[in-house]
């Protein structure tokens, strides 16, 4: 049984390191890279040997009313393998970067603390246990926002503290409330009890869930922290909050909760289509005016985000296939867009576009893979994120929303025009820069290569063979709406 | 019926604070307001008039308690406000020691 192992290493790493680093950060290192490579090892075990099976988790013995449980289906496994790949990239990106900051073992502390949050959320079956994880994972995530100490970074930490505290407390009357209709905690038995009660209650609950989850994974009317946190943080981190904390919180939770327990109602799922097409175009022309290159990747996330929430609420078979493939595919192209502006901030001193030039010579494995980040970000032919798009915009022809199709095309050339701008001033500027404060260390750049590489590798997932035995696994998870019930029960 | 209601007012005048006051503490403070209402509605939820305590309760009869889950629930909650308030408080303090004001309309150096 693998699942609590996937709570208690981070969570046994983050004590440890408190305890044993002193002065020096060298154990520190060690022990998180050990801890995360371990949870990595263990995510892609379940991730292939899961396919179509549950397993349950029964804490201390008890029986599945009165216990928290710990599921592992699909879902969660391949969330699990995406959580934990971006945190070993993001971990060997923060050894020399961390570095320029006092007390660098507290940031390994806090960063173990994150993904035991996040793990957590993703393993957890149990609706307040996943409020008590989410809460861990939000206040590593506080902490390292502010990690920086400079004025702007505890405004900001400040603003997305704020946010997330309005966010929790909702979620936690949501949950109060379904106690109260169903008298239990376990989602799969909430799931089973809700068909029994009022309808009413459903649509209230579902909708306090979407403002509070909706705030966590930064939809368009709820976004306003997002680009202060993510653009203020160091930059392994903001991978690490735009990569995954924004999906294992927001739209984790949310496919969880709206799909497995909720039954997917068609009203929340014209409400996904319409908040998902507000996100992709409006938070794209924002972008298009910023000029610090991480305040301009934060915006781009939202519009990203407004991909898989268009594609989860058009709720067909292939439009998830689409969402979940674009997760996986945002995660990765949007962390190493990340590490390339930290990269850059590390070497020039500056974020301001305008101030950036011609980078070819001088650092061209940060630049080589922020091209095909762009690219992949940008939706071209043979990098991953080209197939998730286009699959989400063939399955909204397909049912027959052809606005919102268009919606999607244009937020794709948006994406293009606002990624060719921090192309043409960030990497291919016309001043040669010729004074660094500072080289990029090995462990920056293999982290940049491997995920550089991955934005080709994982283009192959949508090949037949290999989707049937990768994805279609988690969207049938998805999809079945009673599966779930069915599956932790054992009815 | 009533304190249901009495306990969204509450929950309402938190969240009216927090997203109108411009000082930081009060914003804290209204973030408190919030957590307290919905922790009271909780609570309340549990409530059965005249009932007793599950520990009070012996083996085998069948009286009227209140529900004990929730109080664990509450306890838990409210361990977890502490910490997040605490975060708040810290981060106020170094805000004030670097912009030399509570006020989050001359805390601006965000924008866009």
């Amino acid at each position: 049984m693998i699942l609590p192992f996937i709570i208690i290493i981070p969570l046994l790493a983050a004590f440890l390191i408190t305890l044993i680093s002193g002065e020096k950060d060298n154990w520190a290192i060690v022990l998180s890279i050990l801890a995360v490579l371990s949870l990595l090892i263990l995510a892609l075990f379940s991730f292939f040997t899961t396919g179509d099976e549950t397993f349950i988790y029964e804490m201390s013995g008890w029986k599945i009313p009165l216990t928290i449980c710990l599921v592992q289906d699909a879902l969660s496994s391949f969330m699990l393998v995406i959580v934990n790949l971006i945190a070993l990239t993001s971990l060997m990106f923060s050894i020399s970067y961390i570095r320029q900051y006092s007390s660098p073992w507290m940031y390994y502390a806090l960063f173990m603390l994150l993904i035991t949050g996040m793990n957590g959320v993703i393993a957890t079956g149990d609706i307040f246990n996943l409020f008590v994880f989410m809460e861990i994972a939000l206040f590593a995530a506080y902490a390292l926002v502010a990690f920086g100490s400079k004025a702007e970074e505890y405004e900001a930490a400040f603003k997305y503290a704020v946010m997330g505290s309005i966010s929790s407390t909702l979620i936690l009357l949501g949950v109060g409330i379904l106690y109260a209709s169903t008298s239990t905690l376990t989602m799969a038995n909430i799931a089973a009890e809700l068909q029994t009660v009022n309808s009413q209650v459903t649509y209230w609950v579902a909708a306090i869930f979407l403002a509070g989850f909706g705030l966590k994974s930064a939809i368009m009317p709820f976004h306003a922290w997002l680009p202060d946190a993510h653009s203020s943080a160091p930059a392994p981190i903001s991978s690490m909050l735009s990569g995954v904390l924004i999906k294992a919180l927001g739209v984790y939770a949310i496919i969880r909760i709206f799909y497995n327990i909720f039954g997917a109602p068609a009203v929340f799922l014209t409400l996904f289509m319409v908040l998902g097409s507000i996100s992709i175009i409006v938070a794209s022309y924002l972008a298009l005016g910023q000029w610090d290159l991480k305040r301009l990747l934060a915006y781009s996330s939202i519009s990203q985000i407004g991909f898989i929430l268009l594609g989860l609420g058009i709720g067909t078979k292939l439009a998830i296939l689409g969402a979940v493939f674009h997760i996986l595919n945002h995660a990765i192209f949007k962390s190493l867009l990340f590490y390339n502006a930290g990269a850059v901030e590390l070497a020039l001193g500056t974020r301001d576009l305008r101030k950036m030039g011609n980078l070819k010579g001088a650092m061209p494995v940060t630049t080589g893979t922020s091209m095909i980040a762009t690219l992949s970000v940008a939706g071209l032919p043979p990098f991953n994120g080209f197939f998730s798009k286009l699959i989400i915009i063939i399955a909204a022809v397909q049912a027959n929303h052809i606005v919102y199709a268009i919606i999607a095309v244009i937020g794709s050339l948006l994406t293009l025009a606002y990624f060719i701008k921090a192309q043409r001033y960030g990497f291919h500027g016309e001043t040669e820069i010729t004074e660094f404060r500072q080289t990029i260390s090995l462990g920056m750049k293999s982290a940049m290569i491997i995920l550089a590489v991955l934005c080709i590798v994982t283009s192959l997932l949508i090949i037949p063979g290999i989707r049937e035995l990768t994805l279609d696994p988690v969207v049938t998870v998805i999809m079945n709406k009673t599966g779930y019930i069915q599956a932790v029960l054992g009815r | 019926m009533t304190v249901y209601v009495l306990c969204f007012i509450l929950l309402l005048v938190g969240l009216y604070g927090a997203l109108t006051k411009r000082d930081l503490i009060k914003i804290i403070l209204s973030l408190s307001i919030m957590g307290y209402a919905v922790n009271l509605m909780i609570i309340l939820f549990a409530y059965r008039t005249d009932g007793s305590f599950a520990i009070l309760v012996k083996e085998g009869s069948n009286p009227n308690m209140v529900d004990p889950l929730p109080q664990a629930l509450i306890l838990t909650s409210i361990v977890i406000e502490l910490g997040i308030t605490a975060m708040l408080v810290a981060l106020a303090i170094r805000l004030f020691q670097q912009y030399k004001t509570f006020d989050i309309t001359k805390i601006r150096r965000l924008s866009g």
